[in-house]
């Protein structure tokens, strides 16, 4: 019996597992336990939550492995941990610690200016945000099996990833509506393969799971997210940021998980103590925001 | 006749869809309420210790344990599998279990994402090997009276079983095109 391993439907499959649930950065094991017994479906794994990168400035690199391989001993449920765009040695190095999925991550400092990670030549699979079509489609013909929203990681402003979960859905939409001619035009402009926008505008769907990011922090934002019709959702600083990290994260599971159910939603969120301060996008300045790394 | 899919978590709308092809009726199962307008129950893959904690918080383990002991019809799909399982290994020590089964489960047995597989499996009751898709897949072990395998990998692991209306399988049928799984759990 022939046994193939790393193949693209199960790459693209985990990412399938994980619909429906929510995915919580998590900076130690102590985090990485709260978040399994919440409820997370996965954790990432990273030396600072993205607040702090913000915070703190300078240069973000991959995380140590000593840590993650902790992280990773210390729960059941599925790994992730981010490395730079376009930081391909990086991305081999997490690939050798076995973990599950690469973040190739705008929240890092990118190492490339010019190309992403060519995630084909991977065993593991990966996940890359976008903030338009154009964008998650050109990751997925790089080989990334998951995509995310960018949204603006470390502000706990819903906002950023509003947009981008919409712009990527309405221009799906846009595709259906297209007649073939059409959308040899539509690829050129969004500066993807003609194969994969046609397939897109035929399923109506991207051909991977796609999650929101980027601004999380309330279970009512998680249940946004969903209704406007991403698959799940990461949670970074929400969660470890916020007055009492382990009630907020089972809420968040939860709202996720019924995100239709507006009684379920005010129930979980009553009594959830203090959200993380937060910054309001518009107040920061151009060169601090985080989407407009990666091309 | 109305088929559930468990919609807590993971690959519930693959479940749906296949089903939908097929022409048969489905309908998502988060609540009570809803596990009462369905005459048979598929758990699908996700995270077990996930939709283990959603099944106890929202009140779903013991109705489903009990619509199953009066005979409703039930498929685990690898996380569902495992939730159907009498004892999880290597699981969190209090993960909450159907206990449905006599088999075991050992979670994520064949190791991390970088061990998932594809695999031609003979299947006991097809006509043909089914292409199956183990993603950090639980094998079944030790099933007991009643419960016997129905397809094992060449070095003798289980990787589906079947105990009368119950069936567990450690792969996804529901990531594939091939619906012989599904009308195999049909006819139960």
């Amino acid at each position: 019996m022939a046994i193939e391993k790393s193949t693209w439907t199960t790459k693209a499959g985990l990412a399938q597992m994980l619909k429906g649930g929510v995915i919580m950065d998590v900076i130690d094991v102590e985090q990485a336990k709260i978040a399994e017994d919440a409820g997370a479906v996965a954790v990432m794994a990273l030396e600072r939550v993205p607040a702090d990168i913000r915070r703190q400035g300078g240069v973000a690199r991959m995380s140590d492995p000593e840590l993650i391989v902790r992280i990773k001993e210390s729960v059941t449920i599925p790994v992730m941990a981010k490395a730079r765009i376009g930081h391909f040695v990086e991305a081999q190095v997490l690939e050798a610690l076995g973990i599950d999925y690469i973040d190739e991550s705008e929240v890092l400092t990118p190492a490339d200016n010019e190309f992403h990670i060519d995630k084909h030549r991977y065993k593991i699979p990966f996940v890359n945000g976008c903030k338009n079509l154009g964008e998650a489609l050109r990751r997925i013909t790089e080989g990334a099996a998951m995509l995310r929203t960018k949204g603006e990681a470390g502000t706990g402003d819903v906002v950023e990833a509003v947009r981008h979960a919409r712009t990527v859905l309405g221009e799906i939409r846009r595709l259906q509506s297209m007649s073939e001619d059409e959308l040899f035009s539509a690829a050129k402009n969004l500066q993807a393969p003609y194969d994969l926008v046609k397939q897109v505008a035929q399923a109506g769907r991207l051909p991977v799971v796609n999650f929101a990011a980027g601004g999380i922090a309330t279970p009512a934002d998680a249940a946004l997210m969903m209704q406007i019709g991403v698959d799940g959702v990461f949670v970074g600083s929400g969660i470890f940021k916020s007055g009492n990290p382990s009630v907020r994260a089972k809420a968040i599971v939860q709202a996720t998980t019924h995100y239709q159910d507006a009684h379920i939603i005010a129930e979980v969120s009553k009594n959830l103590g203090e959200a993380m301060v937060g910054i309001n996008i518009s107040s920061l300045p151009q060169e601090q925001l985080l989407a407009s790394r990666g091309w | 006749m109305i088929v559930g899919i468990l919609a807590l978590q993971g690959a519930f709308r693959e479940h749906e869809e296949m089903l939908t092809r097929m022409g048969v009726p489905c309908l998502q199962v988060r609540l009570p309420r809803d596990l009462a307008k369905v005459d048979r129950l598929i758990i699908p893959g996700g995270e077990s210790t996930t939709i283990g904690k959603l099944l106890v918080m929202y009140d779903l383990l013991e109705p489903i344990r009990q619509r199953v002991l009066a005979g409703m019809p039930i498929w685990g799909t690898c996380a569902g599998a495992i939730l159907l399982s009498s004892k999880i290994i290597d699981g969190k020590a209090d993960q909450p279990s159907l206990h449905l089964m006599d088999i075991e489960s050992r979670r994520n047995a064949f190791g991390s994402q970088l061990d998932s597989f594809e695999a031609d499996v003979t299947v006991a009751g097809l006509d043909a090997p089914f292409h199956t898709v183990f993603i950090r897949a639980p094998i079944l072990e030790n099933p007991q009276g009643a419960c016997h395998a129905i397809a094992t990998l060449p070095d003798g692991r289980v990787v589906a079983a079947l105990q009368g209306h119950i069936l567990a399988t450690s792969f996804h049928p529901e990531l594939t095109l091939d619906n012989r799984i599904h009308r195999l759990f049909l006819s139960l």
